[in-house]
């Protein structure tokens, strides 16, 4: 937290979340902040409730405690209060999936006009004006598509856009969810495990996407990863959980010096006769020069 | 020489097929076992009157040899030329695929045959009152069809009672028309009205069902419309139904052989001879609009927001949910629209029989309807029609073999489901399209 640059400023505050699924608490007192534009990881070993987070911010889950503040249009909104879907509509959270759920059955351009669904139902007057073909409707539906391509032609998938998105091959079906979640228009964009099963050259242009959207779109990323090299080389900030709890909060550099992270990566032994070094050579951690 | 090479070829041939063989062969003796059980009450014991009220059993055991050894040698039959049978059967598959791909790349012109064809039938040298009333009944299910496809084809929830909204579209406007002198056109908005709120009313508890739950919960519904309408008998006239439905009139022309004074009937107007064939051919007209006005509505829905989220609802839910597409809407549009265009289907049915009971609406009409749906394959509208002609037709030329029938047909529903096991022609089109190839760019 200390080397924090000037003039960051939150646009999702967690503040004392706590989670429990009866007598097993999930999170508790889980505090981090969430800065406009930039690239956040929560990472952790797996069960530290990196998820429960996700499922907390996105409404599939009433958290038992704390307060979730985005702020939205100069507002602030608690979503702790709010449905799922208003999550979805009014505060612009969006997310992805661990195992990918796309519309298998649909075409890929289908599935990014289908995540555009309330702003085409409000342009077919809920389908009187579809219905009719009036041209307020073919003019919004036209728009949908050229949104939808913008982001097929960013993600790589065009020559692929008539196919039924359960077609595509796995890397592609996961960029193909980033692309739809990203059709709703959010400000904050969960992805969960966004890396998981691409291969290395995969990840790396992952990696390239994910930074083009941020500074193209001016989108704040939330995610979370298992590959290091995605959460080293793209991160600006780093929330570390384990076992439901915060024990560190800083830049990637920070993170990968705390004794906290090497302790709950390897156990509480280890860490005393390990160097940082060879802790993070065990774990795939490239070491990128600080 | 000549014998040793023929042994050299024949010898390792029966060693690789004996244990195939053997395997053949138990098989065969199983399914003759199963035979002889099933057989044996069903077959080898017949029970008969030995006068006074009295019950004696006669007993058929060499009947049930005949059936075991039967099934033994028919087992065996299948069994045998296995890969010859293997091949032929991929062959016969792809016969089918190939028919159904052709099918596709032609869907206009034969669409547009199809409806040529359906309009031009009742004047067709061969016609006939019997033919114009079979593809009256035809195209109600056509229609049925497409109001499910919806439902079950679209977004994906397994309606198994959908004749309570037929029922509902029916019952309304004889309801009307009894008590209120409603005629067909007048009533023909209410009833799908009337239909669509039930399908809405249907929709609010189910909300949360998917599947099999959600199935039951729906057959249990037609089931409970079945029984109020018989057992409400000041309203519904219970068993004995309700009669004396008004037809149908062409603009306000009745037709009947004489009208009462003031009327002008259909014949007298265009100066006609007067014939009952006439009616009968405007009902067919009727239905053939409705269901063709009914494709169009649900081939424009399907392109339309409501359309996509129902086909995203079918596929992944909670994918929905988080992209703000609120699933109550969609489910309740769903059983709405889909209930509609039963009703309209049911109103239409109750003009043309002219008396409707409960017995009309039972729950083998709900699986007949979702059979043509399932049977023409998911969601698509022309299969919908290819398994409504072959599933009201096949009985009808059935007839011929009196009891066998229903056994024909269902060989034919099996042989469907072997040959074609998603649907006669499974086919999904795109709602839309990037237009650009990757071949042009």
């Amino acid at each position: 937290m200390t080397s924090l640059p000037e003039g960051r400023q939150p646009l999702l505050a967690v503040e004392h979340l706590t989670m429990r699924f009866g007598g097993l608490v999930a999170i508790s007192d889980l505090s981090f902040l969430v800065y406009r534009r930039e690239i956040t990881a929560l990472i952790g070993p797996n069960g530290a409730g990196k998820t429960t987070v996700f499922n907390c911010l996105t409404g599939f889950y009433r958290p038992s405690a704390g307060r979730l503040a985005m702020h939205v249009n100069g507002q602030i909104l608690l979503l702790e209060r709010i449905d799922g879907l208003s999550i979805a509509r009014q505060a612009g959270v969006a997310r992805t999936f661990q195992n990918i759920r796309l519309f298998a059955g649909m075409t890929v351009l289908e599935n990014l006009v289908v995540a555009q669904h309330n702003v085409l139902m409000r342009a077919s007057l809920f389908s009187m004006a579809g219905l009719l073909g009036l041209p307020r409707y073919r003019s919004a539906e036209r728009a949908a598509i050229e949104r939808a391509r913008h982001w097929l032609d960013e993600f790589g998938l065009t020559e692929r856009a008539d196919w039924a998105a359960g077609a595509l091959p796995y890397g592609a079906q996961r960029r193909l969810e980033i692309a739809r979640a990203l059709c709703t228009g959010p400000a904050l964009l969960c992805l969960d495990e966004p890396a998981a099963g691409l291969n290395p050259r995969e990840s790396a242009e992952l990696n390239e996407l994910l930074l083009a959207i941020r500074a193209k779109e001016g989108i704040t990323i939330l995610l979370i990863e298992h590959d290091m090299s995605v959460v080293m080389g793209i991160s600006d900030h780093i929330i570390v959980l384990d076992y439901g709890r915060k024990i560190a909060d800083g830049t990637p550099a920070e993170v990968r010096a705390d004794p906290n992270v090497i302790r709950a990566y390897l156990g509480e032994d280890e860490a005393g006769t390990l160097s940082e070094e060879e802790v993070f050579t065990d774990l795939g951690i490239p070491r990128a020069p600080c | 020489m000549t014998a040793a090479s023929g042994l050299a070829v024949e010898g390792p041939a029966p060693e690789r097929s004996a244990p195939e063989w053997v395997a053949y062969l138990k098989d065969a003796v199983l399914a003759a076992l199963v035979a002889v059980l099933l057989g044996l009450p069903l077959i080898g014991l017949q029970t008969y009157d030995i006068g006074g009220g009295a019950l004696g059993i006669r007993t058929h055991f060499d009947w049930v040899a005949i059936t075991a050894a039967a099934v033994f040698a028919g087992r065996l039959a299948l069994r045998l030329p296995q890969r010859l049978r293997h091949r032929r059967e991929r062959s016969r598959e792809t016969a089918f695929a190939r028919l159904a791909a052709w099918a596709r790349r032609r869907m206009l012109p034969i669409t547009l045959a199809g409806i040529a064809f359906a309009v031009a039938l009742p004047f067709l040298p061969f016609s006939s009152r019997y033919l114009i009333d079979l593809g009256t009944t035809v195209l109600i299910y056509v229609m049925l069809g497409w109001g499910l496809n919806v439902v079950v084809g679209l977004a994906g929830l397994l309606d198994l009672g959908y004749v309570a909204f037929y029922a509902v579209g029916a019952y309304t406007f004889a309801l009307l028309a009894r008590d209120l002198g409603f005629t067909f056109w007048e009533a023909l908005p209410f009833s799908g009205l009337v239909a669509a709120s039930f399908g809405v009313i249907l929709g609010f508890p189910v909300l949360r069902l998917r599947g099999d739950y959600l199935a039951i919960v729906t057959l249990g519904f037609g089931e409970i419309m079945r029984i109020v309408l018989l057992n409400w008998s000041p309203v519904t006239g219970g068993p004995n139904g309700i009669s004396d439905i008004p037809r149908p009139s062409f603009l306000g022309l009745p037709f009947a052989r004489s009208a009462p004074e003031g009327v002008t009937t259909f014949h007298q107007f265009f100066g006609l001879e007067f014939s009952p064939d006439q009616r009968v051919i405007f009902i067919y007209f009727v239905i053939l609009t409705l269901a063709l006005l009914t494709n169009l509505f649900t081939l424009r829905l399907r392109r339309l927001p409501i359309g996509r989220a129902w086909e995203a609802l079918r596929e992944d839910e909670v994918a929905c949910r988080t992209l703000g597409i609120n699933p109550t809407n969609v489910k309740l549009s769903a059983f709405g629209i889909g209930a509609m265009l039963g009703g309209l289907a049911g109103c239409f049915f109750a003009t043309r029989q002219g008396f409707i009971s409960p017995e009309s609406f039972a729950f083998t009409e709900s699986a007949t309807i979702l059979a043509i749906v399932v049977l023409g394959g998911m969601g698509s509208q022309m299969g919908v029609v290819l398994a409504a002609i072959l599933l009201v037709t096949l009985p009808e030329f059935g007839r011929a073999f009196a009891e066998f029938r229903m056994l024909i047909f269902g060989a034919a529903m099996v042989a469907i489901m072997v040959w074609r096991p998603r649907g006669l022609l499974e086919h999904r089109e795109p709602s839309l399209r990037l237009g650009a190839r990757p071949s042009s760019t």
